[in-house]
């Protein structure tokens, strides 16, 4: 179905978020931006969100026993990561930011491949470009760059391929962000840039970033901005397909999509340091897991047996996280030079065929006193 | 003498400082509610409120780009980069800004700024969050490099760097920020800059150290039991050749301990310069022990032999003395491949 919103730069950037699922699981069609999902596609979206937060919840749970180094969690922003992953095209490409696991999930990165990062036993998770999911980027802002360049070569191909790029609230203030969209714009670069405001940049709140919605930052710019619920993963699907349907020819549109961090920034985080235990209940009824389900429930798509399969598989999951996080392999002290440039580095680590210099004489005071009255004459 | 963590002594100088000059105020992210995050603003936002302590958006180059701006005027801002990494989005405004003013406004403007940044390996950060980078700026005229290495220097050497008329990054190891020990505050606690600090006198061998590699240095030769001198550099740049070559003149023999990659290391600087101008005193090669040519690997077990590790330093600095002859690093002698 083609989309019907007209891609003007008000059309969707100011106001409430787009939302078609509200908080209790009502459902509400808007007809700019349609649901054209199956109810298998409902499922596996709702099935998606629950697993992942499986993975989130026994990951920060391994990182308090040791197992993780660090863990960035992604509890109450799962319909985010969803919700886009089921609007891009398989040969699309997404740049993530650090706490994407859901994208990582849903593109086909494997456990090994989302924890073995965080247990520090890897420099890389993944091939960017068997899954579709780029590096994610721990500089801020830098994969907004990345995502447009990215983007113009699609262009250059010609094949209708767009670009999703990934981040934050914080990453809106950074001059990589501004100037990715200042590029977007100049070369109509088919890229989607998703701004997650989740609310909070560590410990600084959103509205040291922006004095204004975010998403209509993009008129500024010259391209459309839209505003969605974070939370609501069909209004994220469907306002995600929409935007890179247009974006594929029409260039960027900046999404802004409104959550809530629910952790910590990171597991090395005490956010009670900034912020109240009050604020963060209140998006406790805003989750955007049980709303789907309360939907899939009213619907007749879930019934309680369906639900305790589920609460099964991921309690599956939940183990072989535990299982393939504590059976890693580490890596061996001689790959070290691995990777750092495309040919065999040994050149440049183990100098060969260079003559070794005899060696000086052993320390012996009489050569050093000679050494000594001949420097101070 | 009060005993306290280097990042205590940090927030301790700042503190002090800002007491005692108006103008001096500090920018970064999560520095003020947050207290910074390795706890180096703790107090700040309490003590002196909102105007002299801001959180800032996280836009590395606005905030050392307005720091410039501001020290022109007179104020003395003190900006804080979380990782020294993210100097990389903010370089212009110091090494091509900053660096310049002075020397393009025939000595009129004073750019009185500090960049105060964490760096070094040894907390599993990875490859983008655990670099020292002081190779990035230390060959900037115009730029004054620091970096401390104990709770002393971290609480003397800040109070210096916010008075000098110039700006000054001062670096600090990230594993040594939990670190303790005695710090003497007030006026007689200041170091002065651009002076080396003998950690260690000792008489057969010099052995020259920064940062995180000074505990290093200190700890190879206490289990070594020879009588090597141990020089903190302290600041970089312009960094204090007397103290040096003075050492080496008397010792006769240079090792330099750097967390850095082999090339462009600090070290070869300091190895150059003595092999020139001490070349008569020398009774073996100097050399220097760095970490090998590749990123920090996030592994832990990697990352800890990555960094001159005491054993490592301690195998060579004994092959050294007995043989006279330099030793190979370690990544050589395991055979350390692509
Ligand atoms: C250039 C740069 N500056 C600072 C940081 C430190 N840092 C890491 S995450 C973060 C907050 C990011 O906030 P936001 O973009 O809102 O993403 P969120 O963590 O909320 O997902 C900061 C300041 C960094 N990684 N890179
Ligand atoms: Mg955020």
């Amino acid at each position: 179905m083609p989309p019907t919103w007209t891609g003007e730069p008000c059309d969707g950037a100011s106001g409430p978020p787009i939302q078609v699922l509200d908080p209790s699981g009502q459902f509400t069609a808007d007809p700019r931006f349609p649901v054209d999902l199956d109810d298998g596609d409902l499922l596996g979206l709702h099935r998606d969100m629950v697993l992942v937060r499986q993975l989130d919840t026994t990951a920060t749970a391994l990182q308090q026993q040791g197992e993780l180094g660090l863990w960035a969690s992604s509890r109450g922003q799962e319909a985010i990561g969803v919700g886009l992953a089921a609007a891009v095209a398989p040969s699309d490409m997404v740049f993530p930011s650090y706490r994407e696991h859901a994208l990582a999930w849903c593109r086909g990165v494997g456990i090994s491949g989302i924890l073995g990062l965080f247990r520090g036993i890897t420099n890389g998770g993944w091939d960017p470009a068997a899954v579709g999911l780029a590096v994610p980027s721990i500089v801020i802002g830098a994969q907004v760059l990345h995502a447009v360049g990215y983007a113009m070569g699609q262009q250059l191909d010609g094949g209708g391929e767009a670009t999703a790029v990934v981040f934050g609230d914080g990453a809106s203030s950074q001059g990589d962000t501004l100037e990715a969209m200042v590029w977007a714009a100049s070369f109509e670069a088919p890229v989607v840039l998703l701004c997650i405001n989740n609310g909070w940049a560590i410990s600084v709140p959103a509205a040291r970033q922006s004095r204004i919605p975010l998403a209509q930052r993009a008129r500024g710019f010259g391209f459309p901005g839209l505003r969605v619920d974070g939370n609501d993963v069909l209004a994220m699907y469907a306002v995600a397909r929409a935007a890179l349907d247009y974006a594929r020819t029409g260039g960027p549109v900046l999404i802004e999509a409104v959550t809530y961090r629910m952790a910590a920034h990171t597991t090395a985080d005490d956010d009670m340091r900034y912020r109240t235990r009050a604020e963060v209940d209140q998006w406790q009824e805003r989750d955007p897991i049980s709303r789907l389900t309360a939907h899939l429930v009213d619907c007749g798509l879930l019934d309680d047996g369906a639900l305790a399969e589920l609460q099964h598989e991921s309690q599956r999951l939940a183990e072989a996280v535990r299982h393939e996080v504590r059976t890693m392999p580490m890596p061996d002290v001689r790959t070290l030079g691995r990777h750092a440039y495309a040919s065999d580095t040994r050149a440049s680590l183990v100098p060969a065929g260079v003559p070794v210099a005899p060696p000086a004489p052993a320390v012996d005071s009489a050569v050093r006193a000679t050494a000594l009255s001949a420097a101070h004459g | 003498m009060p005993t306290m963590r280097v990042n205590q002594a940090i927030a301790t100088a700042l503190a002090d400082e800002m007491r005692a000059d108006a103008s001096v105020m500090v920018f970064g992210e999560d520095i003020a509610e947050a207290e910074g995050p390795f706890k180096t603003s703790e107090g700040l936002l309490a003590e002196f409120g909102p105007l002299r302590v801001r959180d800032t958006p996280i836009s590395e180059m606005a905030f050392t780009g307005a720091a410039v701006g501001a020290a022109t005027l007179g104020m003395r801002p003190v900006i804080e980069i979380m990782f020294v990494e993210f100097l990389g989005v903010a370089l212009d405004e110091l090494v091509t800004e900053a660096a310049k003013f002075r020397y393009l406004s025939n000595g009129a403007l004073s750019v009185p700024m500090v960049v105060r940044a964490s760096v070094g390996s040894g907390l599993g950060f990875g490859c983008q969050h655990s670099q020292t980078l002081e190779n990035w700026v230390s060959a900037t005229p115009g730029l004054t490099v620091v970096t401390i290495s104990d709770a002393q220097s971290a609480y003397g050497l800040m109070r210096a760097a916010i008075r000098d008329p110039d700006p000054v990054i001062v670096l600090e190891p990230r594993t040594l920020y939990a670190r303790r020990g005695e710090v003497t505050t007030g006026e007689a606690g200041i170091l002065p800059l651009r002076r080396a600090r003998t950690v260690r006198p000792g008489a057969d061998i010099t052995v020259v150290a920064m940062g995180q590699t000074v505990g290093i240095a200190l700890d190879a030769v206490a289990a070594c039991d020879v009588d090597a001198e141990v020089i903190d550099l302290a600041t970089l740049s312009p960094w204090d050749r007397s103290t040096v070559l003075t050492s080496v003149h008397r010792t006769g023999r240079l090792i330099v301990v750097e967390e850095a990659p082999l090339t462009g290391g600090w070290g070869a600087q300091v190895v150059a310069t003595a092999a020139s101008e001490a070349f008569s005193a020398l009774t073996a090669a100097p050399f220097r022990i760095t970490t090998p040519d590749v990123p920090v690997p996030y592994a832990k077990h990697l990352e800890a032999r990555f960094v001159p590790t005491v054993e490592d330093v301690a195998r060579q600095l004994r092959t050294y003395l007995d043989t006279g002859a330099v030793p190979q690093p370690w990544w050589v002698l395991e055979g350390v491949s692509a």
